[in-house]
């Protein structure tokens, strides 16, 4: 996409209270057209009203929605130019899969023959052509989610909704579900907006993700800046994994800035964080991109040394717990500070020369760009 | 596995069930039996039954003027049951949305009549329909009014009030059992309805059907069997009816339960008696056998 994209929703200032809870306080964002946007966040954070107000099922206490360019206010569900999949699919069970998916063209008026042309195409989309006589009762979860699917794109609406579209799935299934949909998206071009609180799913899918807490945007940004620049602990601490340690802040320069955490120890970074100097701070570091050392030789001295000044980025301890996942080893470690700290590391082999476990002694290492500087 | 233990032990079973089974058959099958055997015998003298096996009270029950009676019954009832649904519906629905707060109030509203004995409930309607009650003099005091009005304009006065007549005939009759009957239809409606998947509707509404079009569409037959069950338990109590008719009902509106009656009482013919009520009864296992053969069909979950 080389022109830039136009924003199909707006939400402005958009507040959504429940008695004297706020389950969205203040939200403003724009989705663009054509992109696969995530709304992200733990149960019960508000994205769920959020995308229903964007439907029309809740109303906006304050604020305004307006859909390619047109203020939603006052316009029912039935009347919106978007459609959505529900959580638990909502199939209508006394209807075949065919009934199901030409039951909004019906509504809508469109002549049988274009129906049923419409509805065959539409169920080949989601791969469920030939299924047109089943009843909703006869199929898997996953084969009902495709007839909701189906049922929704057959509108060609301006924005697809979708609610939790792979909670209900087993994990194989769901996995394979998030490349279907990442390519089905690609290939109607509709904007696709989904609720998850799954990260896994937000990071595999998304073009954009909102992440959100307490009914704010924590953060808005495309899944790796999401991992890697996360803007606040609550962000760095829900998606994926992370260790955080206070510190504070001795150093920040343009090109170099350093934390002293009496958890993690000294810590370097090779650019800047422009935070106010003395100032207290976060040091979020994530498991993958700390190196394990066999203690006593000096490599992870050395190691570290390579980007760092004498001291830094270094760290000992002694493993505590490590939880073996095949592809990749866990390890809970106990610093010489008394904190813990989470070290990931991939399975390289199957018989790894240098095999830790517990209670083994160990150094750590981490590269001068892998820790992130939190201010909030 | 402790349900199982409980089903296979046959004499734990037993205990459980037989304290109600014996009530069943002392004090339900047996009369009935009774009353069946009545139903083929004939009467000698002022107390005496022959069981002789005659069809002829059967026979007579045939008679035209007995079908009618229960043709007529059957339509009081069917009419009963259809108003009673028309009502009970939206009421139904209504309980079904309200607010966690209200929901079990408007319930309580709907069972309250229930804790009131059928007699004293039907002689407070009476009272309210009476050519005295509270609704003829409501529409006297209105009538009054327009009069008074209408002199005010320059206009005649009305006529004199004339009270309606809305007691002791058909329409009190129905108007009764309509209002001892309605709670029987809503709780069963509202039980299928209270079951239904919210997000069925919402997406019906999300793929642009209007309320209406929903109900008709979606909610309607998805609580098809709440409306099974509310039109049998419904209409089989109404088919019986026989407070209401006797007390509420004019000279033409008795049903066949009044008849039944007045064949063990004042016409002492308990034969024939007994052969209308077993009429009736097989025309009730007509109805639950339709319903029980209905519900074998694929089932909507």
């Amino acid at each position: 996409m080389t022109e830039p994209a136009k924003p199909i929703i707006q939400i402005q200032n958009v507040t959504k209270r429940f008695g004297r809870v706020a389950a969205v306080d203040n939200v403003s964002l724009d989705i663009l057209a054509g992109e696969f946007f995530v709304l992200l966040g733990p149960s019960g954070c508000g994205k769920t009203t959020l995308l229903r107000m964007i439907a029309g099922f809740e109303l906006p206490t304050e604020g305004t929605i307006l859909i390619d360019g047109q203020d939603m206010a006052g316009i029912p569900p039935n009347k919106r130019p978007v459609n959505m999949v529900f959580q638990s699919y909502a199939v209508f069970p006394h209807m075949s899969v065919a009934d199901n998916v030409a039951y909004g063209l019906k509504i809508a008026g469109v002549k049988g023959g274009e129906v049923k042309a419409r509805v065959a195409e539409a169920l080949d989309l989601v791969k469920l052509g030939g299924f047109e006589d089943r009843m909703p009762d006869q199929m898997s979860g996953g084969q009902r989610q495709r007839v909701a699917l189906a049922r929704s794109l057959i509108m060609r609406p301006k924005v697809l909704l979708l609610d939790e579209p792979l909670s209900a799935l087993d994990a194989k299934l769901r996995a394979q579900m998030q490349f279907e949909l990442a390519e089905l998206q690609d290939q109607v071009g509709i904007t696709f907006v989904t609720v998850t609180h799954d990260q896994d799913e937000a990071l595999s899918m998304a073009s954009r993700i909102a992440v959100i807490n307490k009914g704010e945007v924590a953060q808005l940004a495309g899944p790796s800046d999401l991992y890697e620049y996360p803007a606040n602990r609550f962000v760095a601490d829900f998606v994926g994994s992370v260790n955080i340690f206070e510190g504070k802040l001795t150093l920040d320069e343009p090109d170099r800035a350093a934390v002293d955490c009496p958890g993690l120890g000294k810590v370097y970074l090779n650019h800047g964080v422009t935070g106010p100097h003395g100032a207290d701070v976060w040091v979020a570091l994530r498991p993958e991109k700390i190196y394990l050392h066999v203690p006593g030789e000096g490599k992870a001295v050395r190691a570290a040394a390579q980007d760092a000044p004498d001291g830094h980025n270094f760290a000992r301890g002694c493993i505590k717990g490590m939880s073996y996942l095949g592809d990749i080893t866990l390890y809970d470690i106990l610093l010489e500070s008394g904190a813990r700290l989470r070290v990931s590391r991939p399975n390289l082999s199957r018989h790894d020369q240098e095999d830790f476990t517990w209670d083994d002694k160990v150094s750590m290492h981490w590269r001068a760009d892998s820790p992130v500087v939190l201010l909030g | 596995m402790a349900e199982q233990d409980w089903k296979a032990n046959k004499r734990v079973f037993a205990a459980v069930s037989l304290p109600t089974l014996l009530w069943t058959l002392l004090f339900f099958v047996i009369p009935m039996a009774i009353v069946w055997f009545y139903s083929f015998g004939e009467n000698k003298g002022l107390t005496e039954i022959e069981f002789s096996g005659t069809l002829d009270n059967y026979k007579r029950a045939t008679e035209f003027l007995y079908l009618s009676i229960f043709g007529k019954s059957f339509a009081v009832a069917a009419l009963v049951t259809l108003i009673c649904l028309i009502i009970g519906f939206p009421v139904a629905m209504a309980i079904t949305f309200a607010s966690e707060k209200w929901r079990p109030w408007l319930l309580l509203g709907i069972m309250l009549p229930f804790w009131t004995n059928l007699l004293i409930r039907t002689y407070a309607l009476m009272m309210l329909l009476g050519t005295q009650g509270f609704a003829n003099k409501g529409l006297e005091a209105l009538w009054g009014g327009a009069s008074w009005f209408r002199t005010l304009v320059g206009l005649q006065p009305l006529p004199t009030w004339e009270p309606v007549q809305l007691l002791f005939n058909n329409f009190a009759v129905v108007f009764g059992l309509v209002y001892v009957h309605l709670p029987f239809m809503v709780l069963p409606l509202y039980a299928a309805l209270d079951r239904l998947d919210r997000s069925l509707i919402e997406a019906s509404l999300d793929l642009g059907a209007g309320h209406f079009r929903t109900i008709m569409r979606i909610v309607v037959p998805l609580a098809a069997p709440g409306i099974v069950a509310g039109v049998m338990i419904t209409l089989i109590p109404a088919l019986g009816a026989y407070l209401t008719p006797d007390l509420m009902g004019g000279t033409d509106s008795q049903m066949i339960a009044n008849v039944i009656e007045r064949q063990f009482k004042k016409a002492n013919d308990w034969p024939f008696g007994a052969a209308l009520s077993f009429i009736l009864i097989y025309a009730m296992f007509i109805l639950i056998a339709l319903q029980a053969m209905r519900r074998k069909g694929p089932e909507v979950r």
